[in-house]
């Protein structure tokens, strides 16, 4: 998720790193208005994320209203529902196809934590296979939650560093 | 529910199999494993129990016969359902296929060796359904532990 960056080194005046801060508000401010949310939906709490993305509480009003149903146009994965073990393997495979920079929302209980089922079949919380950045507890979660969670994250990118150069680019 | 139907059916069938009982309103025959298919293929012939509901098994852990093999049928023209049981043992837990009859039983009986490990000779392709291959065990069975995961994706330390 934090792609490393090239160590800069230490310029003469504070001319730079008063560009680079504002850099990083101005791509935070950017991204935070403009998630793409990819919806892996496995169970009941898909009803929850449609009530959630649709009219009456409108996650469009922050900025996360496109469900982009592949996941290399997407940056939120919105895991939403139990993950069994049979399916681990694809939220795996979803994770890795999204473009940097991306992030995780562990969308109600089962995703959380596994919720109750702690037996054979369910992983106990998708951050044993992805990392996640914003757990969103309930079962299912009310809108509001799941709004809170939503303005939550955007809270986040808009404070942290958003790297332009990488040792990738 | 017709009662009628049902009085045929245990004056029919209850010289047969071991025991005949009604529960809930529903008949209920305990018979042997190798009465099964005879029994079935009469009751789809003859008293027209057309639909095969389900498929499952109890497990009976101490007790010898361990398994007990559950069927339900129903049918459509007298709208009254069936229910038959027959106890397996732990060492070859295995009973006939009921493919040849109802093609529907193909997935049950898949369901039901996934969870139990009940073996249905004649099931042509008795491959994991509900969970996936490479799984070891049969988790429904009472001394699988409760809370034993078989993780696909190794997990993030």
């Amino acid at each position: 998720m934090t792609a490393r960056t090239i160590p800069i080194p230490p310029a003469p005046s504070s001319a730079f790193e008063y560009l680079t801060t504002k850099k990083d508000e101005l791509v935070g401010w950017a991204r935070k208005f403009s998630l793409f949310p990819y919806p892996f939906v496995t169970a009941c709490c898909s009803m929850e994320f449609m009530a959630v993305s649709s009219t009456p509480y409108d996650t469009d009003r922050f900025g996360a209203a496109l469900p982009r149903f592949s996941p290399r146009q997407s940056d939120l994965l919105m895991v939403v529902g139990t993950l069994a073990h049979k399916q681990a393997p694809i939220l795996r495979k979803v994770y890795e196809q999204m473009c940097e920079p991306k992030w995780v929302m562990a969308f109600g209980a089962c995703a959380t934590s596994g919720g109750f089922y702690q037996n054979y079949a369910a992983v106990a919380g998708i951050d044993k296979i992805i990392p996640v950045d914003i757990y969103v507890p309930g079962c299912p979660p009310r809108p509001e939650t799941v709004i809170d969670g939503i303005m939550k994250l955007q809270d986040m990118i808009a404070r942290s560093r958003h790297p332009i150069f990488t040792e990738e680019f | 529910m017709t009662p009628g139907v049902l009085n045929t059916l245990k004056e029919r069938l209850a010289r047969e199999v071991g025991d005949a009982s009604v529960s809930h309103g529903m008949l209920v025959l305990v018979l042997a494993p190798a009465d099964l298919l005879g029994i079935v293929q009469r009751l789809k012939s003859e008293l027209q129990f057309d639909l095969f509901l389900d498929v499952t098994a109890v497990d009976w852990p101490g007790q010898t016969p361990r398994f007990e093999v559950v069927y339900h049928f129903y049918s459509t023209a007298h709208r009254v359902r069936v229910r038959l049981k027959t106890r397996v043992p732990e060492a070859d837990p295995a009973v006939e296929s009921l493919v040849p009859l109802y093609g529907s039983a193909h997935y049950m009986e898949r369901e039901c060796h996934d969870m139990y490990g009940i073996v249905f000779r004649g099931n042509p392709d008795l491959r994991p359904i509900l969970l996936y291959e490479g799984f070891v065990g049969h988790p429904l069975r009472k001394d699988y532990p409760k809370r034993q995961e078989q993780p696909l994706v190794p997990y993030r330390s």
